[in-house]
């Protein structure tokens, strides 16, 4: 497939591992966060720790969407799915999601609300139109990536007054995110998370630009490399975060040149900016309360807004006691540190947000790494 | 002299009728549905005789008997449609123990308000499969729930069969150093359904590979009369087939993901709807395992008949008491190839 297997080449997959073989010093250990579930769900699925050496580690980033929703907002979300009539549609890797009293959207669902799984926020905005008795919710997440799409829905539902449709507005922020693990005490104190750079996000880097990351590279003195999704531009960004941290240097770097500009998508921040504004604070599952760092609609949309709507007042819920996510999320913790991986918690029976996803790190382990925990097996030739 | 004809009855209206309850009630309208639908679409000696039940002969030797419920949307896909799916999946079913299918039954649940016509399509289609198969739908049930309560059409078939003598396929069966094959290429028939989808559609030039396989089967079979396990990655996939294997015979698998076959339609299909090939359904393919001295000569047989000529050897069983299956990606690395989880297309087959 054109455009696609040329960054999932095996030969030159081999001529980059030799290089950062090559170049990572072995008198010191690299640790390397990606932010994105994407480049996490890469590094799994392509194997690719295989081919980096035992002293350049990745530590998993909280950059999955799904992941970081907190436990309060999928109960507001099935609370709104149980009115009468109501219609909530929804991105399909939140239906999983466990949520209060072993409930999930999914199960909300078996139990006779009407939830609909869409590919993108127009199909929500074609069920408002199918259904103009009927009150249809589209229940927002995402980060940068997914935030335009919806506010396109809430401008197009605005001009076309389609009063049967709101938004319930989960949307967060990247570099809100990024400054919060680099602020934590993991980080700055303790010193129990060592992280010496970080490889930036791909999808959410075509929106806002390389720009917004150069404050954490001047700032806090860590390199960026902005990496597209592919394993070989995962490969490509350790050799240049390598690099820069063997030369001293703490830049943000775009490996990601095909899709990435340093201003991002000017369109795409207009109708943000148009119809969103900064929350005062927002509840990140594993980070706790981060100021500023989600958005809600704008007073002049409200309409459309479907906390103001309905009145959703938030509940803060704690995550299950034995439940490491939190920890993982912020990366002081691997998945399998956590004792609940792989027993209680599975792809099947998620206790914990990050088993939900494909992107979380303890799904993307499970599925494609856990091989690895239990000793390696005698290969019987053919 | 009346008018009146005292053996007439006014035919179905295919063209414009829709079902009704009186279909499913037992009474003239079902008789006449299954009449003038049915018995004339199947014809065969054992729906003429007019029973519940068909009566047969029973070849001496060991029989298969497996079941299958078909309830797919859209009921009509590229390639395809519920009708031949139907006949398909379970001569298929049959066919994976090494067998020849020898009859079929089918059960059709209707929804009040399907459309005769569509109907009338889907059997035709289910007849022709059946009889381009050799295997005679030899009895069968109607009913009929109400509006809301289905989806238009659904098709249980059952099929039995018999296993040639000397041949033992099963999927407890599969030895470390096996040869793992398939017999062509991933995720077609799971990607027509797909791109059909209300919300979804998409336009693409991959049709459904749904086929019965029991000739391929049979040529197989008589090649190397001692495979080790058969399997057709419906539902699921390959990634599910392999691991039901692994589970069934105690033993780890390992693909190597450049062998693997899927077509570059599929492929960048699935890309921007963010599936793995290994995941999605096909309906006319099989996965074989014997050893490793019989693989050349199976996969000599295979591509010498239509539906096996990409056969292909894509891996080998190992030894693992974790049951892994474990794949070489073309990049480098090692992975699982696990279970699938949740469920990546709803309604596939």
């Amino acid at each position: 497939m054109r455009y696609i297997d040329e960054f999932r080449d095996g030969a030159l997959a081999r001529r980059l591992a030799a290089a950062i073989a090559r170049e990572a010093s072995p008198a010191r250990t690299y640790h390397l966060m990606e932010f994105c579930g994407g480049h996490t769900h890469a590094l799994s699925r392509y194997g690719l720790k295989d081919l980096l050496p035992a002293n350049v580690q990745m530590i998993h980033g909280p950059g999955c969407p799904v992941c970081v929703l907190p436990i309060g907002r999928i109960d507001s979300a099935i609370a709104l799915a149980a009115r009468p009539g109501l219609i909530l549609t929804t991105y399909a890797d939140t239906m999983r999601v466990p949520a209060s009293k072993g409930l999930s959207l999914l199960k909300a669902k078996a139990r006779g609300a009407d939830i609909r799984m869409v590919y993108s926020s127009a199909d929500a905005l074609r069920i408002a139109r199918e259904n103009p008795g009927r009150e249809v919710v589209f229940f927002a997440i995402g980060f940068e990536t997914t935030t335009p799409p919806t506010a396109v829905a809430i401008t197009e539902a605005s001009a076309g007054q389609l009063s049967n449709f709101s938004v319930f507005c989960n949307h967060v922020l990247t570099p809100a995110a990024i400054a919060n693990i680099l602020e934590s005490p993991e980080v700055r104190e303790l010193g129990t998370v060592p992280l010496d750079g970080f490889i930036g996000p791909a999808h959410v880097s075509t929106v806002i630009g390389s720009q917004p990351y150069e404050y954490f590279a001047e700032e806090y003195q860590r390199p960026v490399v902005i990496a597209g999704f592919e394993p070989l531009d995962v490969m490509q960004a350790i050799l240049m975060l390598i690099r820069q941290l063997n030369e001293g240097r703490a830049e943000v770097e775009n490996e990601f040149t095909r899709a990435v500009t340093r201003e991002g998508n000017a369109k795409a921040k207009s109708l943000v900016a148009e119809v969103f504004e900064l929350r005062r604070s927002f509840e990140w599952r594993g980070l706790g309360e981060v100021p500023y760092s989600a958005l809600c609609i704008k007073e002049k949309y409200r309409a459309f807004d479907a906390e103001a709507r309905y009145g959703l007042e938030y509940c803060a819920v704690a995550d299950n006691k034995a439940c490491e996510c939190g920890a993982i999320l912020r990366g002081v913790k691997k998945p399998t540190d956590c004792k609940v991986f792989g027993t209680v918690c599975t792809p099947e029976n998620p206790i914990g947000s990050c088993m939900v996803s494909s992107e979380g790190a303890c799904a993307a382990h499970y599925t494609y790494g856990r091989f690895k925990d239990v000793p390696v097996v005698a290969r019987v030739a053919a | 002299m009346s008018g009146v004809l005292p053996d007439y009855v006014r035919p179905v209206d295919f063209k414009h009728g829709r079902v009704d309850m009186t279909h499913g009630s037992g009474g003239r309208a079902m008789a006449q549905l299954i009449d003038e639908l049915f018995l004339r679409a199947f014809d065969n000696e054992w729906l003429r005789a007019g029973n519940d039940s068909a009566r047969f002969a029973v070849p001496a030797g060991r029989m298969v008997i497996a079941t299958d419920s078909h309830v797919v949307s859209p009921l009509f896909f590229p390639g395809g449609d519920i009708g031949c799916l139907s006949v398909h999946g379970t001569i298929n079913d049959v066919a994976m123990s090494g067998a020849a299918p020898l009859y079929l039954a089918a059960t059709f649940v209707l929804e009040e308000g399907f459309p005769l016509s569509d109907l009338k399509r889907i059997v035709a289609s289910m007849a022709s499969a059946s009889r381009a198969a050799g295997v005679p739908v030899v009895t069968g049930d109607t009913k009929v729930v109400e509006q809301g309560k289905g989806d238009g059409v659904f098709i249980t078939t059952t099929g039995i069969g018999i296993v040639p003598e000397g041949v033992d396929i099963a999927g407890d069966h599969a030895r470390p150093g096996d040869a793992i094959i398939i017999s062509g290429t991933l995720g077609d028939h799971g990607v027509a359904i797909m791109s059909q989808r209300e919300n979804l559609s998409f336009e693409t030039a991959i049709e459904s590979d749904t086929a019965a396989l029991h000739g391929l089967v049979a040529a197989m079979v008589a090649a190397v009369p001692r495979i080790h396990c058969l399997r057709d990655p419906t539902r699921g996939g390959l990634a599910t087939t392999l691991n039901e294997i692994a589970r069934q015979s105690r033993c780890g698998m390992l693909v190597r993901e450049r062998e693997l076959p899927v077509k570059p339609q599929v492929s960048a299909a699935c890309e921007f709807l963010g599936l793995d090939p290994l995941y999605v359904a096909n309906e006319g393919k099989l996965v074989a395992i014997a050893s490793a001295g019989d693989a050349a000569p199976l996969l000599a047989a295979m591509r010498a008949h239509p539906l096996g000529r990409e056969a292909v050897i894509i891996g080998e069983v190992i030894e693992d008491p974790h049951h892994f299956v474990q794949m070489d990606t073309s990049f480098g690395g090692r992975r699982n190839v696990d279970w699938l989880t949740g469920e990546q297309l709803p309604r596939i087959c």
